[in-house]
């Protein structure tokens, strides 16, 4: 039987010491009528060495192509003992760290991420963190809104140009509470936040979302978008790219009074694409709102000897403790991702995470350089951008980046659905992984693409 | 179980009231609170001037193992908070009817509080919970 | 000796140069765009090591956990069952690690096809009418599912229905999710069998009922015996029922919430398939709905069509809750499942509920045949069960605290303590169907062991344990001299 040991021998003696006949008879506690006989829809068993070769199969028909997407998850080289470590089985098969004398591994990681995010962001306190990104931005709008008391408003206010999706999954998880999400508008001309548009605000929010870079590429300047928000008596929530991080300015130093709390997807730390997750999300915070951060946190304490140890902490805000007035009902962190991302740190080192960080803006703005001089192509903003950015062309996208799809080349995300203001835009993103011949390929990719398709061309 | 301060008020949710000459009165948790909660780690204090309509949270007391609110017993604005908590929450432990107070509030309607439990009543009620 | 931090090994000019890109900073920045005023100028805690000393580090740390993989983990309602080796491998495939979840469906049909065949074999073994596998953790399908109950109600202009039935004995995600959509919570006790009381559930329903929460079995590790009646009142107040999936594993392939009356489900993959728990992480909560709330279901989910495997989104499902992820989800997890699932295939998922309920009910006789006392003597024990120790808190002052630690040193994981915290002094046992003879009856004799020294010797277990990295930890210390992150100088 499958990862069941029992022997015949075994099944009689425990029925036996049980008392029943069958273990059927176990489960004569439940009504016969609900008692199921066969499952249609589940496949007979097949064994590790057929699921293998199905698995491949499927895989291989995933696998090849050249991708130029970011759009919120990052392509970047993993080191080899990331992935190597982290699933030993003492880390993969482990839970919560609940017992923590037998469980020190996981929390030292723990506290050893806490320590390096909270750095990175330029916070003092970090949580163990979130499921995604997306979700850690509405987590952290609930969070405001405990936080800011001073405030009587219920809105949040995402600047022009932060990720949309990420707008959309607030309003999924914390709408239900009453929380209000708005838009402010960015220009089409720089692809940044509209910063008259937060400043001339009537009824102030609880909470502005500010990102750096914006989901176009593009870096803003957040610290005239944080004092505005500031002033406006609202707190501000950074959305950042922690790979970004190596070169840009932390949101503790944003502004005048740095950022409040701090997200973001955390996947490009050493964490693969896999089709969306699973990914972690970061929180980072000042000192005096720790005790509004959702979600696990671990600390440094002393055991009875006096040896230092870890152990979880203000778990009294939690679920299992407060229940119905808890700060969240998270009950978990992304564990292995985080011990992902610790050994991926590690390993950079601030230098390493800046080369990441300096290649891939390299790369991208030589992508943008050669493809700008294509004709029919041209680069949406004159902005400068990180890792990242928005091409418009001069006909639909969708048919030129099937054509090259076809070729193997992803060449980037449509964002004409999404951003009918762009006109026929995409979002094309060069990471530390391209080589120059395979920005050369995108740019050969992208004009075969336009020269075969010219009849789309709009003439306008 | 130590004797229970005589010139308190008791409520049912374990916090006691003590009536000053002002008209203010000042809240704290009784010595079996703290000793059901354990070593107190945070308490969470209101806000000055916050209005509070009886059965509102009045404040957070926080231990490893539970956090559990301290309810207003009745309508009031808060005029002081035991901000020496803030740093030493352990006082509620060490001195809860003392040092250990956590807020002093202004009530709408002083009457309400005749409603309230002397100390024999509370240790009657007490006695009850134990049996 | 003290594992020390990965900082304190830190060493100016040291770094592990084959892991990062060749070309330097300075060179790449020279005429670099981003603005002066925008860029980093502090140092970070980042340590500077080598490769070995990285993997070293946290290789040690790792033998400092206790895992499935290492040891029996009877943690109840966590169901630490084995998590095969061939899902970790497979789902690590380059063709499924490297997909970027925006790129193309036409790349991505074997992903996608996997997806939706993993959506089909839940339906089946849940009785439900749809999946969503994009919940990305048990709490959140909790999230989902409740947010679909509410907007079921809104749809029908039922909007005075926002209270939600709790039992007392729940998980505390369940009153925690209730309250984050907005709704009131309405505990409801349990009677002295660990049964729902029907006399109080009857009470308690009525125009503003929302729907109930229940996990079946329950948390006190008993199946909800009269959960038809259940379902007809709840239903007849115009509620909906909710089934948290923590205790899915009891009755895989005997029982179906679809059949119980369940309105909608969630699953935790990591625990009923297997997926693994990660030291917290990642989980996965896809959720069933029946056919009232097919419309809600959260986006993205898997649609089959001539052309082949594509997500449906807010135009194919524009009643859906929404997205609760920025993707689809943990894909990889996931993928995990699925490969369980084919190779358990419909007779091995029957067989699990099976040896999941034989191995509680065995390991519960025989502690009870040890002296144990059992919190429901009277009830079959379903694929977990509670033992109390408030005799022994009383007499002897050793507590289950005591107690779980005590079993660290003799090498096993602690079973839950403290809950359900209807329970006193209460250890919940839950052996997973993984666990051969051998190793429950190795257990029990720790146990014996155990309470023979809690007569005898009740000192050492006061002071265990202490075998392990360390000892028992201050947690007041912890949270009142609050030391979360390390600081350079530190």
């Amino acid at each position: 039987m499958p990862f069941i040991p029992h022997t015949e021998n075994d099944i009689r003696e425990m029925l036996d010491a049980v008392g029943a006949s069958s273990i059927d008879e176990l489960f004569d506690e439940i009504p016969e009528s609900l008692r199921i006989q066969n499952l249609d829809g589940v496949p007979a068993p097949i064994n590790e060495m057929q699921v293998t070769r199905l698995m491949h199969e499927r895989a291989a028909e995933d696998a090849g192509a050249l991708s130029f997407i970011g759009a919120g998850a990052y392509e970047h080289h993993i080191p080899a003992a990331v992935w190597q470590v982290t699933t030993r089985g003492e880390f993969y098969s482990a839970y919560t760290p609940y017992q923590a004398e037998a469980s020190q591994g996981t929390l030292q990681v723990i506290y050893e991420y806490q320590s390096m995010i909270a750095s990175l962001t330029g916070m003092e306190v970090s949580n163990a963190s979130l499921y995604d990104g997306a979700s850690a931005v509405a987590e952290a709008a609930l969070m405001a809104v405990r936080a800011n008391r001073k405030s009587k408003s219920r809105r949040i206010v995402f600047v022009g140009g932060v990720n949309r999706t990420y707008q959309k999954v607030a309003e999924a998880i914390a709408g239900t509470q009453g929380l209000l999400f708005d838009e402010l508008p960015f220009s089409t001309e720089t692809g940044l936040a509209d910063l008259d548009a937060l400043t001339s605000m009537d009824e102030p929010p609880v909470a502005v979302v500010i990102s750096q870079p914006n989901f176009f590429g593009c870096i803003d300047d957040v610290d005239a978008l944080t004092d505005a928000a500031h002033a406006l008596g609202a707190l501000v929530i950074a959305v950042v790219n922690p790979t970004a991080l190596a070169l840009l300015k932390p949101p503790g130093q944003w502004g005048s009074k740095g950022a409040d709390i701090v997200c973001g997807e955390g996947q490009p730390l050493g964490v693969p694409l896999s089709s969306g997750g699973p990914y972690f999300g970061f929180m980072t915070t000042r000192q005096s709102l720790v005790r509004q951060l959702p979600g696990r946190i671990v600390g440094r304490t002393l055991d009875v000897d006096g040896k230092p140890g870890f152990t979880l902490t203000l778990q009294a805000r939690e679920q299992h403790i407060r229940r119905s007035k808890a700060t969240s009902n998270i009950c978990t962190n992304q564990g292995l991702m985080v011990t992902a991302a610790t050994i991926y740190l590690a390993l950079l080192g601030e230098q390493g995470l800046a080369r990441v960080a300096a290649n891939s803006h390299r790369n991208t703005v030589s992508l943008l350089a050669a493809v700008d001089a294509l004709p029919g192509v041209k680069r949406a903003f004159a902005t400068p951008i990180f890792h990242e950015a928005v091409l418009q062309l001069d006909r639909p996208v969708a048919p030129v980046l099937a054509a090259m799809a076809d070729h193997g080349v992803i060449g980037g995300l449509d964002l004409s659905d999404d951003y009918p203001e762009l006109g026929h835009a995409l979002l094309v993103c060069a990471t530390e992984t391209k080589t120059e011949e395979d920005l050369q390929r995108y740019v050969d990719t992208m004009k075969s693409a336009l020269t075969a398709d010219s009849s789309l061309r709009d003439v306008s | 179980m130590s004797e229970l301060p005589g010139d308190l008020k008791y409520t049912d949710e374990h916090e006691w009231l003590r009536i000053e000459e002002d008209g203010t009165v000042v809240v704290g948790i009784t010595e079996h609170a703290q000793e059901a909660l354990g070593d107190l780690v945070y308490v969470e204090l209101p806000e000055i001037d916050q209005i509070l309509t009886s059965g509102d949270g009045l404040a957070v007391v926080e231990s490893v193992k539970a956090a559990s609110d301290v309810y207003a017993p009745l309508d009031a604005k808060v005029t002081d908070v035991n901000e020496a908590l803030t740093d030493a929450p352990e006082l509620v432990n060490s001195d809860p009817y003392g040092e250990g107070w956590i807020a002093r509030i202004e009530p709408e309607d002083r009457s309400v509080l005749d409603e309230l439990m002397d100390a024999d009543a509370y240790q009657a009620f007490l006695e009850k919970l134990e049996s | 000796m003290t594992q020390t931090l990965i900082f304190e090994a830190s060493r100016a000019g040291r770094f592990a140069e084959a892991q990062a890109p060749l070309d330097s900073i300075d060179m790449l920045l020279q005429d670099s765009e981003i603005p002066q005023a925008q860029r980093r100028s502090d140092k970070t805690v980042l340590p500077e090591v080598s490769e070995l000393q990285v993997v070293r580090h946290y290789t040690q740390l790792s033998q400092k956990n206790f895992s499935i993989d290492t040891h029996f983990y009877p943690l109840g309602s966590c169901t630490m069952k084995y998590n095969p080796r061939a899902c970790n491998s497979l789902a690590m495939l380059p063709g499924f690690l490297n997909r970027h979840p925006l790129g193309p469906e036409s790349h991505g049909q074997g992903f996608l096809k996997t997806m939706f065949e993993l959506q089909e074999m839940l339906k089946s073994v849940t009785g439900m009418q749809g999946v969503s596998l994009t919940p990305m953790a048990g709490a959140q399908g909790e999230l989902t599912g409740v947010a679909m109950i509410r907007a079921y109600h809104r749809a029908r202009g039922d909007l005075a229905r926002n209270e939600i039935l709790v039992p007392d004995a729940a998980h505390g995600t369940n009153p925690a999710t209730a309250t984050m959509c907005g709704c009131k919570v309405v505990e409801l006790p349990t009677d002295n069998q660990g049964d729902v009381d029907i006399a109080a559930l009857k009470a308690a329903v009525g125009p503003n009922t929302a729907g109930i929460m229940l996990t079946n079995p329950s948390t006190l590790g008993v199946f909800e015996r009269r959960i038809e009646e259940i379902a007809e009142i709840v239903h007849g107040a115009g509620g909906l029922l909710y089934y948290d999936g923590a205790n899915l594993n009891a009755i895989l392939g005997k029982v179906r919430p679809g059949d119980m009356g369940f309105d909608v489900i969630h699953m935790n993959l990591h625990k009923t398939f297997s997926t693994p728990h990660g030291g917290g992480g990642p989980g996965s909560g896809a959720v069933g709905v029946g056919k009232r709330l097919l419309p809600y279901m959260p986006i993205p989910v898997v649609g089959e069509s001539e052309d082949g495997y594509r997500w449906l989104d807010e135009q194919d499902l524009p009643d859906s809750i929404g997205r609760l992820s920025g993707f689809m989800g943990n894909a990889g997890v996931l993928l995990r499942a699925y490969i369980y699932m084919r190779m358990l295939g419909d007779d091995g998922m029957r067989r699990v509920g099976e040896f999941a309920t034989l191995n509680a009910n065995y390991l519960m006789a025989r502690l009870r045949d040890a002296g144990f006392e059992l919190a429901f003597p009277e009830r079959r024990a379903s694929h977990e069960f509670i033992i109390t120790l408030r005799r022994s808190a009383k007499e002897h002052h050793i507590t289950a605290m005591d107690i779980a630690k005590a079993l660290l040193d003799e090498g096993f994981h602690a079973p839950t303590t403290y809950f359900p915290l209807l329970v006193p002094e209460c250890l919940l046992i839950e052996p997973t169907e993984t666990e051969g003879k051998e190793m429950l009856d190795l257990f029990v004799d720790a146990m014996i062991r155990l309470a023979e020294k809690t007569v005898n010797d009740a000192d050492a277990i006061h002071a265990a344990p202490i075998t392990m990295p360390v000892r028992r930890l201050d947690d007041v210390k912890a949270a009142r001299e609050l030391d979360i992150a390390w600081r350079a100088g530190d």
